[in-house]
């Protein structure tokens, strides 16, 4: 498939290490592999270091010696990437913003991690802002309405980039949430630790979502993702949720999140 | 001993300071005498009339009504109709300012009441110190001439405001204030005023005259 | 107002309040305050500057607290009034009363104050035969139903005008039954009338203060209503009770806070009545109160400074980042349990009463950030609700299964090998569990998730070990 606007970083085919997620990593691989397509499509050669957890369970939970230790494994598995590209704003933003907090008071470890951040991405600001990637070439019929996921939007500046790209895939359209920016409630452990206050603040986002009829609702975390989609089945709406790499690398026709393999009755 | 050292003291344990340290002082001495402005919004700034203009606008946004008259003598009668047309009773209440005492108001049937309200006036009338053009805002002195209970007791309150006393911003007030009060000093009550007396306690509904004026008018000389 | 913190309790608060059908229609009134907040904001092309020299006046103040609190108790002495140190709650509360026994007092009114709350003043009052009447309107009818106040900004925020009607016809028994109080107008005006009266009868006026201008010896106060004024200037004595970090340096640094403060809180440009006061009566003043003093008070403030907390102590309390907060907006102000809610609340209380009474509330956020991003002073709270985190997982106060969770997944995820194999292992196994729907109704540990939403199984094979499988090498 070819896409149109070249790139433009700095390197002709820089390499980019894929930071996975765990939760793409364990639940949903499909979304790692529309990231490597869309990665791919826009010039970059992808590797993918063996690799665990950012930390940032740990970090939240106030456990910073777990934190510090998942973050030197983290840096160290990357060292030879030219870019770190992760399809989430929440573990994007541990690795960007919080690993050079981490180390503030060691000077090596924060030179290093300082480094790591300058050189690691969300995906989709990275295909957009680094890459300048200005179309994708996939298609999609449907509605979609997309959820502006918290760390992404406030700690990484994700807003635009993926609604650029979206109003450029042929057959789309776009409707936007009354509260596209408010919290959908997931907050990693938040969300089973308090999870009737969870589940208040996914009520409201469901809510948000039925008003504007999309079939799907897609953001860039899985996390959050899971938390709108769990709520959406459990009050048997049929609108489904994606990461937002998927549709546009034209990967949308397998099962949605918490869809089984089609049934002949669906 | 005493409450005041303990506080100071555990201030200055926390900030890993003795108090007496010369850099330190130098620093808020600095600060109290030079005033620094920081961030003037553009906003009320311009001439006279530009001012004016702004002044108008933001304070009808705040709910406060707002007419001009050319000279102070003028300003009865406006006070009267103003009164009149908004079915208030014919009295009204000021202070000792010679610039509102001095005015004809036996050109009007308004009965005149002097000195500080008592809660029984329904209406009153002051002479602003200033005006602030960036938000529409009044700022009255306490004093013989304009008494502060005036500005809240009464159902109605009227203020008279001379043109070029609306300045741009609440830094230029301050320092038409220092020429007056002098440099640290200040009325015993400055009032900002900006629009009647509201409250949105019940429901977040927007309501006027919660325990101030339900009304203000400001009449602008010049 | 109870005297004892709940907010250990805040899970159970938070149940109530969220199965509580009246408080969740009244928390749709305090909705709007994000837009006005917003077209504020928008209005003003200077706002963004002007955060970042409130910060900057705020930091700076703080590093030299003492010496503008110094400045500003001469500045106060010179005018006529007197400034009264108070290190806690109990001797603010001594102080106040000495000063209105010493004065006689039978009633006090007061303007509204969040310090006044914080030491338990009106109790205090009333066990020494004092009755303190509260005028600010939302204050007034919390005090008549006996509560705290729910919002920093709009105490009765969490009230409906039902509520109001059922307890002025309680309150006021000498006005006419058959009155209408259908409309919020006519609750306003009676309101009006009932407390027009006590401001007109009390011995002493108690008001808090926004800031206190070192320059000048300046309280300032920020109102709508005008209570406050009649508060300050009608009685004998005008009492300000306030707590140390509210000194500002100058008038001009006192008028960067106020232009984000009223812009940040309701989305005014100004407050309707922003009322700067020194020192008492004049020679020739026909009115004002022939007293002044000042309370100022620490109660764990000085400790605050330097630490990693700080950055709290600059706050103006606007109520900006309880009005954006999807858990204040959940359960309202009362789950919080103390005198602070929502963010504000999440960080301070547990530097005032102790990170085992309140250590719960940094715990319930999802660290949204929306605080953060509207705070006028921006102050990074999600950061300090995660340094209570710290606090509380090195003094092991975290609940224990939480701990070991995250020590097994810590074991495993600082192990690659071992990780790529544990989650290849579970992911196969969660996925032929749920391969029926694609999804979980229900799932052991994860009953706080699960009860409310489904969860989605996992697709099969990890990822990394699929990547492993095409490409054939991963280092």
């Amino acid at each position: 498939m070819d896409m149109t606007g070249a790139p433009s970083g700095p390197k002709s085919q820089p390499r980019v290490g894929l930071f996975v997620t765990c939760l793409v990593d364990i639940i949903r691989p499909s979304v790692g592999f529309a990231a490597v397509k869309l990665l791919e499509d826009a010039g970059c050669k992808v590797v993918v270091p063996s690799q665990t957890c950012c930390g940032q369970p740990a970090y939240n939970a106030g456990d910073r010696d777990s934190a510090k230790t998942l973050a030197r494994q983290a840096i160290d598995a990357f060292e030879d990437c030219d870019y770190v590209v992760a399809p989430s704003g929440s573990c994007g933003g541990m690795l960007i913003k919080h690993y050079p907090e981490l180390f503030a008071g060691e000077p090596d470890l924060a030179q290093r991690a300082g480094r790591f951040a300058e050189k690691t991405h969300e995906l989709i600001s990275f295909l957009v802002d680094v890459m300048g990637v200005k179309k994708v070439a996939a298609r999609y019929e449907g509605t979609v309405a997309y959820h502006d996921s918290c760390a992404g939007l406030r700690e990484l500046g994700v807003k635009t980039q993926p609604r650029r790209l979206l109003a450029g895939v042929e057959g789309l359209k776009l409707v936007e949430l009354t509260d596209a920016e408010v919290c959908c409630g997931f907050g990693g452990l938040f969300a089973t630790k308090y999870g009737e206050l969870s589940n208040a603040i996914v009520a409201r986002k469901a809510d948000d979502i039925r008003s504007v009829e999309p079939d799907t609702v897609l953001a860039g975390d899985l996390g959050c993702l899971m938390n709108m989609a769990g709520k959406l089945q459990r009050d048997g709406s049929p609108i489904k949720a994606r990461h937002v790499a998927e549709i546009l690398a034209g990967m949308a026709d397998g099962p949605a999140i918490g869809e089984g393999k089609p049934e002949a009755a669906r | 001993m005493s409450s005041r050292a303990a506080v100071f003291a555990s201030i200055r344990r926390s900030l890993g300071v003795t108090g007496d340290e010369a850099t330190r002082r130098f620093e808020v001495e600095t600060r109290l005498k030079q005033a620094p402005p920081g961030v003037v919004p553009k906003r009320g700034q311009g001439d006279v009339s530009a001012r004016l203009a702004t002044f108008k606008a933001e304070a009808e946004r705040a709910q406060a009504s707002v007419t001009e008259v050319r000279e102070w003598a003028d300003a009865p009668a406006e006070i009267a109709r103003y009164l009149r047309e908004s079915n208030c009773p014919a009295t009204l209440r000021m202070g000792d300012d010679p610039r509102l005492t001095g005015m004809p108001w036996s050109e009007t049937t308004l009965e005149i009441l002097r000195g500080p309200s008592d809660g029984h006036d329904l209406n009153a009338v002051s002479a602003a110190f200033a005006g602030i053009a960036e938000t529409g805002t009044l700022a009255l002195v306490s004093g013989p001439d304009n008494p502060t209970t005036l500005n809240f007791l009464p159902d109605n309150h009227i203020v008279v405001l001379p043109r070029e006393a609306i300045e741009a911003d609440y830094e230029s007030v301050f320092a038409k204030l220092r020429s007056v009060y002098g440099k640290g000093g200040a009325p015993r009550t400055l009032n900002f005023i900006t629009g009647p007396s509201r409250s949105a306690d019940i429901e977040q509904t927007l309501l006027l005259g919660a325990h101030g004026p339900r009304r203000l008018h400001i009449v602008v000389i010049g | 107002m109870s005297v004892v913190a709940t907010s250990a309790k805040f899970k159970d608060n938070a149940h109530e309040a969220l199965t509580d059908a009246r408080l969740q229609g009244a928390m749709a009134f305090s909705r709007n305050f994000v837009g006005r907040r917003a077209a504020a904001a928008a209005r003003l092309p200077e706002f963004e500057a002007l955060r970042d020299s409130a910060r900057a006046i705020k930091d700076h103040t703080l590093a030299h607290i003492d010496l503008y609190l110094d400045a500003y108790e001469q500045k106060v002495r010179a005018s006529g009034g007197e400034v009264h140190f108070a290190q806690d709650a109990d001797e603010a509360r001594k102080i106040i009363i000495d000063l209105c026994k010493s004065m006689g007092a039978k009633s006090v009114t007061k303007g509204k104050s969040m310090i006044a709350e914080e030491i338990n003043l009106n109790h205090a009052l009333e066990g020494a035969g004092i009755e303190p009447i509260e005028t600010d309107l939302g204050e007034y009818i919390i005090q008549l139903r006996g509560e705290g106040p729910s919002h920093i900004i709009a105490p009765a925020i969490h009230l409906t005008a039902k509520d109001i009607e059922q307890e002025f016809r309680k309150a006021h028994g000498d006005l006419l039954p058959e009155r209408s109080l259908a409309e919020p107008e006519q609750l306003l005006a009676e309101a009006r009338q009932v407390l027009r009266a006590k401001f007109l009868a009390a011995d002493v006026g108690i008001t808090g203060a926004n800031f206190l201008v070192a320059e000048t010896g300046t309280s300032i106060i920020v109102t709508n209503e005008g209570n406050g004024d009649l508060t300050q200037i009608l009685p004998r004595a005008h009492i300000v009770i306030a707590s140390l970090e509210k000194i500002v340096p100058t008038l001009e640094d006192a008028a960067q806070l106020l232009r984000v403060l009223a812009r940040s809180a309701t989305g005014q440009d100004a407050s309707v009545y922003t009322t700067l006061s020194t020192g008492p009566r004049r020679p020739g003043d026909p009115d004002g109160p022939r007293a002044y003093h000042v309370v100022i008070l620490d109660n764990g403030r000085s400790t605050m400074l330097g630490g990693e907390f700080e950055d709290m102590l600059r706050c103006i309390r606007c109520g900006a980042c309880m009005n954006h907060c999807p858990v204040y907006q959940a359960v309202g102000g009362h789950a919080y349990g103390w005198v602070y809610p929502g963010p504000m609340g999440a960080v301070l209380t547990p530097s005032l009463i102790g990170v085992a009474e309140g250590g719960q509330l940094p715990n319930a956020s999802t660290f949204c950030g929306r605080c953060e991003e509207v705070c006028p002073v921006r102050i990074p709270l999600p950061g300090m609700m995660r340094h209570w985190r710290e606090r509380e997982f090195e003094r092991r106060l975290s609940p224990a299964p939480m701990r070991y969770g995250l020590g097994f997944w810590a074991f495993f995820a600082s192990r690659p090998a071992l990780y790529r194999m544990a989650t290849g292992l579970a992911a196969r196994a969660m996925h032929l569990a749920g391969r029926k729907k694609g999804r979980f109704a229900s799932l052991p540990f994860a009953g706080g998730w699960t009860r409310y939403r489904d969860l989605a199984a996992p697709e099969g094979a990890t990822f990394q070990s699929q990547w492993r499988a095409r490409s054939g090498a991963v280092r």
